[in-house]
């Protein structure tokens, strides 16, 4: 039998434990309930496939749609290869444990930074010292740089699992170390780089503080190439334009809606891409 | 991979395809002011629609605005507020192009509805503190302003004489935001461009005056201030824009000028 | 021969050059806060800077003093983990202890959804649902205060908190459980006792990661805070950190702009002050 104090202890955790985790729960589901229902009303056709009027006063959130896919396209170009080589630095090449910490805490740091620092240095360094103005390529440069350790670190956690075996196996044949690094290593990384796209994705999705000053808030419509140089709203930062400086609600929750769409559907990729490689690397 | 690449390509193509209609013509930079982003929004698509020349606008602020032409980084500067002397000193000239009142809201349900400019100035530095000094209900007056550096918030303390006084509960950043703050508080008071001032919040009369198209104009209703185009005096514009400014400071941009919700100067 | 050698150390000084390319950006941004944060520093006097409580900054005398801004930041911050801390780590014990698969496999569904959701929708939402709310319950004349703030920020630290503390309780042997149970404690009093423990440094790792967070979160808070330059009090109208930087970054100019990259500065050594504690903690984890 158990003491009344140690029932007590328990009873008092579980319940601290159950109240924790269902309020967790409820709280997700109110959001989710609350911006569809708030949001979904105001998805049309129209408000996806126009860029807004002020002669009419009709809002399209085409040209934010389009910028952010620039952005994202943009990023990903940077970032991959950056992300990649950095990660095959460390894992292949770095024989120096020192440096090896140096980096890995530059981009423990890199990931702690908080975007608005990130948009203000963004501004200085992209905007103004090298010229690009306020720009999409500005703000997709910054966001190069915060997604950066995401990539490593998804790409280095694959690259750990390639067996050393194959790499000593390429050597013994013969081959260079830029060679074994081609045919053994980078295939073996292709689903860390995956999940790192996936989860920069989301991340660039969902930043608004780092783009609003090195990316601006147009809502103008354009092609990637002359886009990438004039500045330009995300969904985000759209979101956050259409809810402060105009009230407009009905728009900003139909944002909001797609937003936590996107954001459902990259989490439900990220787990099958990650389930489809485990399953493979049991075979 | 090979598949997912290619229908990439494809739907970018479509994309640039899509928003490639563009014109030949270079393109008029604008650059400034948040609260001339409807007026200068509705111009630019007039101005479109007649000549094919895109206007671009980034909404970055007054004074950011005034920078940005003074680097040459757009082609016209919007201000909301008349150029300080520095400014002008830099070789930068103002048009005026249109005048906007700054309306002075309430919730709809506070039963005032009508203050005089010392009694707003009262109110926003905190000589009175409660609506029922003032003929409303007896709560606490909730003031919400904009954040400093804002056009809005130097014209408004510069006519009420508040400037550094104020005794804001809220600075808030942009105009669509004090009208929502207002319209979700019943004891709130702020101010907000008459252009963008929606149904869900009441405008005040200053001193019996109603703020309309004709009193800004003449001046009866005192709570406004100028919508500025900043160019720089010493170097021409490019053709577009040379065209884009004397279309909207001509008369034939009256009538979009007005569908803004501000008066035209010209 | 001697080509493959040569395109050989080519290759190696790219990778190189890639790998350092994470140190670079650190150091370029910490050159680039110090260069454009240290000037209006040294006008004001650091002193002045940061201990002055009045920040009036397009005054006609200006005054820059940002103790409220400081304070603010870490009453906000404390008063979120105070909040978001209990929540995230009993639920983080739940799902990764108790809760059975179906439960568990929503749950982190919902917490990685939770993650996700842009900044500024929190701060849409607390504008338009707990600002009134706030107003109401505590029946004070405005909402938007440092205590939406506050939530706010609890909410968002939430997943962080729940994810890092569940990685490092399920990474507890199996071992340590059984030997407890063995010994007649019960489940609970083992998850509590054993595993939480065991798993103590993952889970301080989790607090200090959520403390980053909530100090270097900004759209979300500039929506239901009410920014005014308040010394902070709970339900006063309060300006952050960020908020300051956020909120008159576009319109500033001359010395009042050199103060707001002097506000970031301030905010980085913080950051890089929580990311030596988070990496000193993620160390020991891992020991």
């Amino acid at each position: 039998m158990l003491s009344k104090k140690r029932k007590l202890y328990i009873g008092a955790m579980k319940a601290a434990m159950y109240i924790s985790t269902g309020l967790t729960a409820a709280l997700v589901i109110f959001l989710v309930v609350y911006v569809f229902v708030k949001g979904v009303p105001h998805i049309s056709w129209e408000l996806l496939s126009t860029k807004p009027s002020y002669i009419s006063g009709r809002i399209g959130i085409l040209p934010d749609i389009l910028n952010t896919l620039y952005i994202v396209l943009a990023t990903l170009i940077f970032v991959i290869p950056l992300g990649v080589g950095a990660a095959i630095y460390l894992t292949e090449y770095a024989k120096n444990k020192r440096l090896v910490g140096i980096i890995e805490y530059a981009a423990e740091t890199l990931s702690g930074i908080p975007s608005i620092i990130y948009g203000l240095v963004g501004m200085l360094f992209f905007c103004q010292f090298l010229g690009f103005k306020t720009s999409l390529l500005a703000g997709s440069l910054t966001l190069v740089i915060m997604n950066l350790p995401t990539v490593m670190r998804t790409t280095q956690e694959s690259l750990k699992t390639v067996p050393q075996s194959y790499r000593d196996g390429a050597f013994g044949l013969g081959a260079g170390k830029w060679r074994v690094i081609r045919t053994v290593v980078l295939p073996g990384c292709v689903d860390g780089v995956i999940t790192g796209c996936i989860l920069s994705i989301g991340r660039i999705l969902g930043e608004s503080a780092a783009l609003l000053f090195t990316a601006g808030f147009a809502h103008a419509l354009n092609g990637i190439f002359e886009g990438l140089t004039s500045p330009g709203a995300s969904l985000t930062v759209a979101l956050y334009v259409y809810a402060k400086e105009q009230g407009e609600f009905g728009v900003a929750f139909a944002i909001a809606a797609i937003l936590m769409i996107l954001t459902l559907l990259i989490n439900f990729s990220a787990t099958l891409v990650s389930r489809y490689f485990a399953k493979k690397r049991e075979l | 991979m090979k598949k997912i690449i290619s229908f990439l390509t494809a739907a970018l193509i479509m994309c640039s395809a899509l928003a490639g209609c563009s014109a030949e013509k270079e393109a008029v930079a604008t650059d400034g002011s948040t609260s001339m982003e409807k007026v200068i929004g509705v111009l630019g698509e007039t101005f479109e629609l007649d000549t094919g020349i895109t206007v671009t606008y980034n909404p970055t602020g007054s004074g950011s605005g005034i920078k940005a032409v003074a680097a040459g980084t757009c082609d016209i500067g919007l201000s909301s507020r008349d150029l300080k002397d520095e400014e002008k000193a830099q070789g930068l000239t103002a048009t005026v192009l249109a005048y906007d009142g700054i309306a002075i809201i309430v919730n709809p349900e506070n039963p005032v509805s009508d203050l005089d400019v010392e009694t707003i100035a009262k109110i926003y530095t905190g000589e009175i503190a409660n609506w029922s000094e003032i003929g409303g209900n007896d709560s606490e007056i909730v003031l919400i302003g904009r954040e400093a550096g804002s056009g809005t918030r130097d014209g408004f303390e510069s006519i009420t004489d508040t400037e550094d006084n104020c005794k804001y509960r809220q600075e808030l950043t942009s105009t669509g935001d004090v009208i929502t703050t207002v319209a979700g508080n019943p004891a709130a008071i702020g101010y907000a461009s008459v252009a963008s001032v929606k149904d869900n919040v009441k405008m005040l009369t200053v001193g019996g005056v109603a703020p309309t198209e004709e009193t800004i104009k003449d001046g009866s209703y005192i709570v406004q201030r100028p919508f500025v185009l900043v160019t720089k005096a010493d170097t021409e514009l490019s053709e577009s824009a040379q065209e884009f400014f004397d279309y909207i400071t001509s008369e034939n941009a009256r009538e979009a000028i007005s569908s803004a919700g501000v008066v035209a100067a010209n | 021969m001697k080509k493959n050698k040569m395109i050989e150390r080519v290759i190696h000084g790219v990778f190189l050059i890639l790998g350092l390319l994470t140190v670079g950006c650190v150091l370029l941004i910490t050159i680039y806060l110090v260069i454009s944060g240290v000037p209006a520093i040294a006008e004001i006097g650091l002193f002045d800077f940061l201990f002055g409580t009045e920040w009036a900054s397009t005054a006609t005398e200006p005054k820059y003093g940002i103790l409220p801004f400081i304070l603010t930041s870490v009453y906000g911050t404390a008063g979120a983990i105070l909040i978001g801390v209990p929540i995230g780590f009993f639920a983080a014990v739940y799902l990764s202890k108790m809760a059975t698969p179906k439960v568990k496999a929503f749950m982190e569904g919902a917490v990685s959804l939770l993650a996700g959701i842009p900044s500024v929708v929190y701060g849409l939402v607390g504008m338009l649902v707990l600002v009134p709310a706030v107003r109401e319950i505590f029946d004070i004349p405005d909402g938007a205060s440092l205590f939406s703030a506050i939530i706010v920020l609890a909410i968002m630290i939430l997943p962080s908190i729940i994810k890092v503390s569940m990685t490092a309780l399920e990474a507890v042997p199996k071992e340590y459980e059984d030997a407890s149970l063995a010994l007649g404690a019960t489940p609970v009093e083992t998850y509590f006792r054993v595993s939480v423990p065991a798993a103590k440094s993952g889970i301080a790792a989790a607090v200090v990661l959520g403390v980053g967070r909530a100090i270097g979160e900004a759209m979300a808070v500039m929506m239901v805070s009410g920014n005014v330059p308040n010394m902070p009090s709970l339900f006063q109208s309060v300006r952050f950190l960020t908020t300051a930087v956020a909120s008159e970054m576009s319109y500033s100019s001359g010395l009042q702009q050199q103060a707001l990259f002097s506000i970031a500065l301030v905010l980085f050594l913080f950051i890089m002050l929580i990311n030596a504690t988070l990496n000193f903690f993620l160390k020991k984890e891992k020991d």
